[in-house]
């Protein structure tokens, strides 16, 4: 891996970084509860784009199956989070 | 330069880019003044940022000489799928709470009737 590719990748997690910790402060100033489950929607997909930028930096593709989960799991939160704000049940 | 600095070059470009756009989306979820505007900012990260370290993957894995690798591609087809899906979800429930809490909606669409 050149210099120029491994440089590029800490700028890449820095940054991530920095929207993650902008996006954490929107979870905990609210102000409604749907703030609060767009800023874990928002922190989920960043996370998962963190698993993809670690698979090319330790150029690995095990880390593809971990992306997908976190996609999948994160739409399954996100899904019964907003279904408990418009009913009050998750499943009825 | 050599194929492999070249795709090394091309992946450093976009996943700067999306570190990039990463964060003009966060900013926009902390900054814009109602839930309705934050809603349009994550837009950001589910489309284009998710494409673009896509795109650097594939190109990554693929200059390795070992033929094409596409199967991130599945990355983005399941996001365009769920993306849309939580969004209106969400946008739904945040109406229904500001109506049962009496707060201000947004402004109804111009040419429709008042049964939305």
């Amino acid at each position: 891996m050149s210099a120029l590719l491994a440089a590029a990748i800490t700028i890449t997690l820095v940054l991530y970084l920095v929207a993650m910790a902008v996006g954490a402060l929107r979870l905990f100033r609210g102000p409604a509860a749907q703030d609060r489950v767009l800023a874990l929607d928002f922190l989920s997909i960043v996370g998962m784009l963190v698993m993809l930028v670690l698979a090319i930096r330790y150029d690995s593709e095990m880390y593809f199956e971990g992306a997908l989960l976190m996609v999948l799991f994160g739409f399954v939160g996100s899904i019964a989070l907003a279904k408990f704000l418009l009913r009050g049940e998750v499943i009825e | 330069m050599n194929g492999i600095a070249w795709a090394e070059a091309v992946v450093a470009l976009l996943l700067v880019a999306s570190g990039a756009l990463v964060l003009v989306a966060a900013l926009g979820l902390a900054r814009l003044p109602d839930f309705f505007l934050r809603m349009h900012a994550p837009a950001l990260v589910s489309t284009l940022a998710a494409w673009l370290v896509t795109l650097a993957s594939i190109v990554h894995f693929s200059s390795r000489g070992e033929g094409l690798a596409l199967h991130v591609w599945l990355i983005i087809i399941v996001l365009s799928i769920t993306a849309p899906v939580t969004t209106i979800v969400l946008a739904r429930a945040a109406l229904f709470r500001r109506r049962q809490a009496g707060d201000a909606l947004p402004p109804p669409l111009q040419g429709r009737g008042p049964d939305r």
